[in-house]
């Protein structure tokens, strides 16, 4: 059965850098609009060797700067397309203002953020120091985005597709929250089945207000985040704020590992939960009910599901590559319940399972 | 005679296109904004383009474009306009594109994105407004302020030791292989004004040829800026501006 089922798909072994590029061509991607920085160059550099204006009629074009990318994404996105970009860490600061304005024009797109250690220039290894970035704004103003967070090259696959139904339906900037690891690993991933580009057609019935051109039949059609008239501007704002809490009721995504009986649990997302799924199997042999909780959607945040969790917990430990930034979340969430305690490296340094089982140990000992 | 008796008909002489909106432009008396619009929207009428041109807005007066000029429009970011117009022409390869820029936006905070754009030769109008000062933050210095003027920001008038001098970003533009049709006009007569129509429409039949970028800019006075009455304002402009931004084509290949 199981030979028959791989013989059915596609599986190659890439990278999930690699992995986003072939998944925008799969699933009916427009645009892409990017610039070169590491660790996420494979992407651009995979589609420009692909062709797929020649396939699709994908448009991949490298931009001046990330300034000009996410601007593209602007212009692309009010055309009712499906256009995306992706970039690490010091791109993504130069982009935010062009995601306040995405968010605040109520634009879909796609970023890809392949985070390295930060501040500054900071350091082209692995990082978790941009959740603060991409859940609590980045740039100006009350916006949030749908925050995906990969574990494997299999979700940069996948989270693809997901990323823009989830762009589309809420009309709102989607980012994949990925760093070094995911994005430079290689893993076999699964090819989904091809999705077709939309016409313009399809554009005018899905996205009636696009620019895409004013016809008799309709009023002109305008993308902008302005507005001067306060009670305007308030009524956009509560506007916004209603699809974000629509965004906590419907779409949170997390992955609960070994959590039903644990009287201890980590929370970890991204690369850092798949190290941690091991420490959680380490404490099982000695006999520590220990489970994981992986947050898939970063915003909006699993915070329920912790809330269901804690009675039974005694303590939670956020284990990040950052220096304490989801920690924040759990402590919201948890209202001082039971102790939330955090263990994260810097610098690029991935701990190993055993660093955070001593780690955790350490804290419950305490 | 009773004004009834003429208003038919056969005596009109003029009317507004339909490709402009009944709003009343917030523009001070004396701009050029309302004439270069109203002559985007006679172009884009005569040519019957309305349901295929986007117009992408800037930051700066001109930000509300959109309420005057009935096509779709994207609001741009300040100096980000070339970028969304090069995603939606290469995205929607059949339609117009243009954007409309002031000075500030073009040759100061959007510079990277105007040069790339034009040197790619994305196949969009550009209409650039050099009126020489930040209008709507108030009548600061803009790249294009001419030596020794008196500004918000340069009180007692631009210096070169200080500010450096006025940006001829134009003549930039006319250097890149990119553009196609590089023009300078102005709106400030009957007779200028009808050349500067003629610009834009030949800018935009350029765009459905695929030549590469046109880039029209239109010297225009900013009276309320200037601090000048608009008669006196169009006087300084022909007086001081065309000296500095003569009037002309650059390139037309």
């Amino acid at each position: 059965m199981v030979k028959q089922k791989i013989n059915m798909a596609e599986y190659i072994l890439m990278k999930g850098n690699e992995a986003i590029a072939i998944s925008a061509i799969r699933n009916g991607c427009d645009g892409y609009f990017g610039y070169p920085i590491t660790p996420q160059s494979e992407v651009m550099e995979t589609l420009m060797a692909e062709e797929p204006w020649d396939s699709t009629g994908m448009v991949v074009l490298q931009a001046e700067s990330e300034t000009s990318s996410i601007n593209m994404l602007y212009g692309g996105a009010s055309c009712g397309k499906r256009v995306m970009t992706s970039s690490s860490s010091p791109g993504i600061s130069l982009m935010a203002e062009g995601l306040s304005y995405l968010a605040g024009a109520e634009l879909p797109c796609l970023v890809v953020n392949v985070v390295r250690g930060g501040p500054g220039l900071g350091t082209i290894q692995p990082g978790q120091g941009d959740y603060f970035q991409a859940c609590k704004g980045g740039g100006h103003g009350d916006y949030k985005m749908i925050v995906l967070a990969p574990n494997s090259a299999q979700e940069m696959y996948d989270f693809v597709d997901l990323g823009f139904e989830l762009a589309f339906k809420y009309r709102n900037p989607a980012l994949i929250l990925s760093d070094g690891v995911i994005g430079q690993m290689m893993e076999k991933v699964e090819l989904r089945p091809m999705k077709p580009r939309w016409t313009e057609e399809e554009i005018i019935k899905m996205s009636p207000w696009a620019t895409t051109g004013k016809t008799p039949d309709r009023k002109q059609n305008v993308l902008t985040s302005l507005a001067l008239d306060a009670a305007v501007h308030e009524a956009l704002n509560h506007r916004l704020i209603e699809k974000y809490k629509q965004m906590e009721e419907e779409d949170v995504r997390f992955e609960n590992y070994l959590c039903e009986d644990a009287d201890h649990m980590i929370v970890a997302y991204g690369s850092m939960a798949r190290v941690c799924e091991n420490t959680v199997d380490l404490a099982r042999k000695e006999g520590i009910k220990l489970g994981l909780l992986r947050p898939i959607t970063l915003f909006p945040y699993p915070t329920k599901e912790i809330q269901r969790l804690v009675p039974q917990l005694k303590t939670i430990m956020s284990v990040e590559l950052s220096a304490g930034q989801m920690v924040e979340d759990i402590r919201l969430a948890v209202n001082g319940k039971i102790p939330v305690n955090f263990y994260g490296r810097l610098g690029g340094i991935v701990p190993s399972p055993e660093e955070v089982l001593e780690a955790f140990k350490k804290e419950i000992n305490k | 005679m009773d004004i009834k008796d003429i208003i038919k008909p056969e005596n009109k002489v003029y009317s507004k296109s339909p490709v402009l909106l009944d709003n009343v432009m917030h523009y001070c008396p004396g701009c050029s904004h309302g004439t270069v619009h109203k002559l985007i929207a006679e172009v884009i009428e005569e040519m019957g383009i309305q349901e295929k041109t986007i117009g992408i807005s800037p930051v700066g007066c001109s930000v509300f474009a959109y309420n005057y000029v009935d096509i779709d429009w994207q609001q741009a970011a300040h100096g980000r306009a070339p970028a969304l117009a090069t995603a939606t022409k290469r995205l929607f390869p059949d339609k117009y594109v243009f954007t409309y820029q002031g000075d500030g936006d073009l040759a100061s905070i959007g510079t990277a994105e105007i040069m790339h754009a034009c040197n790619r030769g994305e196949n969009i109008v550009v209409i650039f407004i050099n009126n020489a000062i930040y209008g709507m933050t108030g009548g600061q210095m803009a790249p294009t302020t001419l030596m020794g003027m008196k500004t918000a920001t340069s009180p007692n008038g631009r210096r070169e030791d200080i500010h450096g001098k006025p940006l001829k970003i134009t003549e930039l533009i006319a250097q890149l292989e990119g553009t196609c049709y590089v023009t300078r006009q102005s709106v400030q007569s009957v007779a200028s004004a009808r050349k500067t129509k003629r610009a834009i429409r030949k800018a935009f039949e350029n765009s459905a040829l695929k030549k590469g970028t046109s880039f029209v800019e239109v010297v225009s006075s900013c009276n309320s800026g200037w601090k000048l009455s608009p008669v006196k304002a169009n006087e300084w402009m022909v007086e001081n501006m065309f000296p500095n931004y003569p009037l002309g084509d650059l390139k037309d290949i």
